[in-house]
């Protein structure tokens, strides 16, 4: 890309995410009420999309070749586990990803 | 005034100080290892300011030039903005002159620093949510911009760090599902984006998944709509 493209795609992301934030206080100025559908998506797509981007983060993962998405399926279980334990994102986050680095650099080579 | 709600502020956001200078600093080196300077990464701090976005934003910019693309990828990983906005449109209507910036500013983790927290007796509602939300911000930004100038200085093997990503969204899984009993959403979530991913592959699967997504959401939410609890 060049840096017209690299900026225009970044105000696109930007203009975007501020589109999502401010939505709703354009939408519903007063106390108009929200319609149902939108509130029943609202409550349900935060779920679904988290799921979906887990599954895009791994889209990479081959588990027919070596080493058969092990790194991947350890370091989201220490994440998942790390969290179940002390809830705190640093430590879940930190030390998920210190160990998927130790298995990709050290021992699945 | 200002400054006793500053001072009120800052302690509750000293777990987003740790979380946000690593996940920033983590952003900056790979953003740098893309061989950009490292004031870009400042300035996508301050402009975009969305963890989870940004990251994509990386796959995006190693890609080919769609704003289209990213437009829609953009509406889809922060369709959760929408809504946190719908949760705090009668709080931030308390509060007029901070509004524009708390709107701005409403990442996952100040949102639910907002919602978890109150001001204590004498400090003003309006600026104690104006300085949580500022703090976040210059963490984030001061993580950024470390990480890049680190990534552009020193050179050690970075490899998997990218995982940082896949790491925050499963946290981010985990919370949700742990916050409520209806975990249906969720697995359509995850099993329609795996059916598409095995059927499209893994250049062509989002788009697709997000439609069936909406449409499988959509004939479930006669069941869903009775026993769904937050």
């Amino acid at each position: 890309m060049t840096t017209t493209q690299i900026i225009i795609t970044l105000a696109v992301i930007a203009v975007v995410t501020l589109l999502t934030r401010g939505i709703a206080f354009v939408i519903f100025p007063g106390n108009k009420p929200v319609p149902p559908f939108i509130s029943y998506l609202s409550k349900v797509l935060p779920f679904a999309v988290i799921g979906m981007l887990v599954v895009y983060c791994l889209k990479e993962v081959s588990l027919i070749n070596r080493p058969y998405g092990l790194p991947e399926l350890l370091g989201c279980a220490a994440t998942a586990a790390l969290h179940l334990w002390k809830h705190n994102n640093l430590i879940s986050i930190g030390g998920g990803t210190v160990i998927y680095m130790i298995l990709v650099q050290q021992v699945f080579r | 005034m200002k400054l006793k709600a500053l001072k009120a502020a800052f302690p509750h956001t000293i777990p987003v100080l740790l979380g946000y200078l690593f996940m920033g600093m983590a952003f900056g080196i790979l953003l740098s290892a893309m061989g950009y300077a490292p004031w870009w990464s400042t300035l996508i701090a301050i402009t975009i300011y969305c963890g989870s976005m940004q990251f994509v934003a990386l796959d995006l910019l190693a890609g080919f030039f769609d704003p289209l693309g990213a437009a829609l990828m953009t509406l889809l990983v922060n369709a959760r903005h929408i809504f946190y906005g719908l949760s705090t449109i009668e709080m931030f209507r308390r509060m007029p002159k901070q509004r524009p910036y708390l709107i701005f500013s409403q990442t996952d983790e100040t949102f639910s620093l907002h919602c978890s927290t109150t001001p204590p007796e004498g400090v003003d509602e309006g600026w104690f949510h104006f300085f949580l939300a500022v703090l976040d911000h210059l963490y984030w930004i001061g993580g950024c911009t470390i990480g890049a100038l680190a990534g552009m200085l020193i050179s050690f093997d970075t490899t998997g760090i990218e995982f940082v990503m896949t790491a925050l969204f499963v946290v981010i899984f985990v919370d949700q599902w742990q916050g409520t009993k209806q975990h249906t959403p969720a697995l359509v979530g995850v099993a329609a984006t795996l059916v598409c991913l095995v059927i499209f592959g893994s250049q062509s699967f989002l788009i697709p998944a997000m439609l069936l997504i909406l449409g499988l959401l959509t004939l479930l939410r006669p069941r869903l709509e009775g026993g769904n609890e937050k």
